[in-house]
């Protein structure tokens, strides 16, 4: 049986990458989610896997450490919290705009500005919607458990190889903080030189004699050129929305009405779904885990069963519109939020569920 | 012992910017009366006084002269 | 013996190097980045090193530099090419990698990545280009423009009171225990470009051996932004430039020794 350790959203992260076969971590303190850095500084695994860890000047540096280290075709990293991530979204940009791949972890908190250090979920159109200058999308996945910050790193470097993007995992305060039991799954090496040059060949590893020399820029000058850039990175995304998405049910076979939450908040709806079947009320709830792409597909079909949905979110109502978008008007939709690192009870949420519904 | 150079100039690169005339020491060097298609006077050696000694080459900021040496 | 006896390919001493493309630069007649370019190629190749170099183009003028040198090149965010040169090198520390930025780049907009890349001794080459003015966006004021110098944003001259005052930058770092080698270089004659080339090819050895951050500083022209010919731009760089950014080495820890 595999072994089972307690340990913090965030030291999930940090343990997965190094078993994960992580080149490269870059990263800047800020709370909630310096326990990354943290436990990588004190894992020391430049003596074991031989991966590189660095404490950055600030967060505008070490997203740029990670596009210099993605360049060389490393499995490199960084994670930040909210007033960090805006830091890193013009590097984000340049990353999307010349097609790195790399992992960035966003544990949420409060904003705008520098808010509080509470969870929230508030950087979903952000990180969803793109956060840096121009038309370009991250993948997006969202964890609900310390297993899956632990699960999800390996799963992000996958993806973000696979389709050439930077991958980011939207946790929040909650599942960066929370201690909960983590399957270690089986060690991963790093990879090896031939390894990398075959799985990036684009990378800059130096110009060998059987290849033109790479070079690795976002810069497009001439309207033709970035015009078929732009279609290009369309067409990847559109290509990701058809194969990528992933999502999660609960109870949603014969429900009635809908709750749709991502992370922590799927957790607490799962307790009200729980609650309100008991009252005898067919409630479901859905899950989406990748949050771009967005289960749009499997909101539309089920906003032709239900009576009607609500979109929970520690915010002011942000996916909310990604789920109105995705009913097209064939079910009313519901919001309901906490903020500044409030959360709701799962009775909150039953109380905001019956009065959008009129039920007693 | 002495030297006697001569250089070669690609003079569809030329941009005619002369630093190269201005390094010269045995000015060897002039813009042609001619220009090249992009409409620049390219440089041209003159004369027979290039000893070779590479400068013009080496301020030469598109790397379009080359050098040639004899021992005589 | 007459020209064409001369011009025969066994008398050939000087050709432009391999290393550089056949690409026509798109820089201004007369523009010090050539010159440069053309050293840092002639030092890959003198040194056998194309397939151990990494380059990093910044953003300005030579954003283009991955066109004319044929080596695997990473272009950086405007003025964050030494963090990309951090990673790079730590990930692959058998390469040789280096940053080549403008003043507006490394002295503006990237001073926090300069200096911490200085502070912590990343073992990267810095080729920084002073020519006091923002070329590529159309001659603006750069931190290093002298005080009365014309720029598209200092009309007028600049005026200490209303700018502030240039950026000497090289002795600041100096100051740093994380650099190695600091040298401040030029390439308007024949003998002071042969000298930045050495600089250059000391600065690509010191980086392999650990010892920290090596930065060569070309005082150069921007004679389209300065508005004079090449070659009036080379004497008014001598006679303005110079005396504020003089030539020479800053700091060489093993020469110390």
């Amino acid at each position: 049986m595999a072994e089972k350790i307690l340990m913090k959203g965030n030291e999930a992260i940090a343990i997965s990458a190094i078993r994960n076969g992580a080149d490269g971590y870059f990263g800047y303190p800020i709370t909630p989610q310096s326990e990354v850095m943290e436990t990588l500084m004190k894992e020391k695994p430049w003596e074991t896997t031989g991966m590189v860890v660095l404490q950055a000047e600030s967060e505008t540096s070490s997203i740029n450490m990670v596009y210099g280290g993605a360049c060389t075709g490393k499995k490199v990293m960084t994670s930040s919290s909210s007033p960090g991530i805006s830091l890193m979204c013009e590097g984000l940009s340049y990353l999307a705009g010349s097609e790195l791949p790399c992992l960035i972890v966003n544990v949420m908190r409060g904003g705008p500005g520098l808010g509080t250090i509470q969870p929230s979920q508030s950087d979903y159109n952000q990180c969803v919607k793109g956060g840096g200058h121009g038309d370009y999308h991250s993948i997006v996945l969202a964890p609900a458990s310390a297993q899956d910050m632990y699960d999800f790193v390996d799963w992000g470097f996958d993806l973000a190889f696979k389709w050439r993007t930077p991958v980011i995992i939207l946790a929040d305060g909650i599942i960066g903080q929370m201690m909960e039991k983590v399957e270690l799954r089986e060690m991963k090496p790093r990879r090896t030189k031939e390894e990398l040059i075959a799985a990036a060949p684009w990378a800059t590893t130096g110009k060998t004699p059987d290849r033109d020399y790479n070079f690795i820029t976002s810069l497009a000058l001439e309207s033709d050129f970035q015009e078929a850039f732009n279609l290009k990175l369309k067409d990847k995304y559109q290509k990701i929305e058809q194969e990528e998405v992933k999502y999660s049910e609960y109870m949603t076979e014969d429900a009635e009405y809908l709750f749709v939450a991502f992370g922590c908040s799927s957790r607490i709806c799962e307790a009200t779904v729980d609650e309100l079947r008991a009252q005898g009320i067919k409630v479901g709830l859905l899950r989406p885990i990748t949050l771009f792409p967005f289960p749009t597909g499997r909101i539309a079909e089920l906003s032709k069963q239900v009576k009607s949905m609500m979109s929970i979110e520690l915010n002011m109502g942000q996916m909310v519109e990604d789920v109105r978008l995705a009913c097209n008007g064939a079910c009313p939709v519901g919001f309901y939020g906490r903020l500044g690192g409030n959360i709701y009870t799962p009775n909150e949420i039953e109380e905001a569920f019956k009065k959008f519904n009129n039920l007693k | 012992m002495a030297f006697k150079g001569a250089i070669d100039v690609d003079t569809r690169k030329c941009k005619g910017c002369s630093v190269c005339v201005d390094n010269c020491p045995t000015k060897s060097i002039q813009l042609s009366k001619l220009v090249n298609s992009k409409g620049y006077h390219y440089a041209e050696m003159i004369g027979d006084a290039c000893i070779g000694c590479t400068n013009c080459a080496i301020v030469c900021p598109d790397s379009v002269i080359t050098v040639y040496r004899v021992k005589i | 013996m007459n020209i064409e006896d001369i011009k025969k390919p066994e008398n050939i001493i000087y050709k432009k190097t391999p290393i550089l493309t056949d690409t026509v630069m798109h820089y201004c007649p007369g523009c010090s980045h050539g010159t440069v370019h053309k050293l840092v190629a002639e030092v890959i190749e003198e040194m056998g090193i194309q397939q151990d170099v990494i380059g990093i183009s910044p953003v300005g003028c030579s954003v283009f530099a991955y066109n004319y040198l044929k080596i695997d090149w990473q272009q950086a965010a405007h003025g964050r090419a030494p963090a990309l040169a951090t990673a790079t090198k730590r990930l692959n520390p058998e390469k040789y990698v280096f940053t080549y930025q403008g003043d507006g780049d490394l002295a503006s907009i990237g001073t926090a990545e300069i200096i911490h890349a200085c502070s912590r001794g990343e073992n990267i080459v810095v080729i920084f280009i002073n020519n006091g003015i923002y070329g590529m966006t159309g001659g603006q004021m750069a931190p290093t423009t002298l005080l009365g110098m014309k720029t598209a944003t200092t009309p007028y001259g600049r005026d200490a009171k209303l700018n502030g005052f240039p950026l000497v930058l090289a002795p600041m770092i100096a100051q740093l225990d994380g650099t190695a080698f600091i040298t401040r270089q030029a390439v308007h004659t024949a003998p002071a470009a042969r000298k930045a080339k050495a600089a250059i090819r000391k600065a690509f050895e010191y980086s392999q051996k650990g010892i920290g951050l090596s930065f060569v500083e070309i005082v150069a022209t921007c004679n389209s932004g300065w508005k004079m010919s090449p070659v009036a731009a080379n004497k008014w760089m001598v006679e303005n430039m110079f005396p504020k950014y003089p030539l020479g080495d800053i700091k060489d820890v093993l020469k110390a020794e």
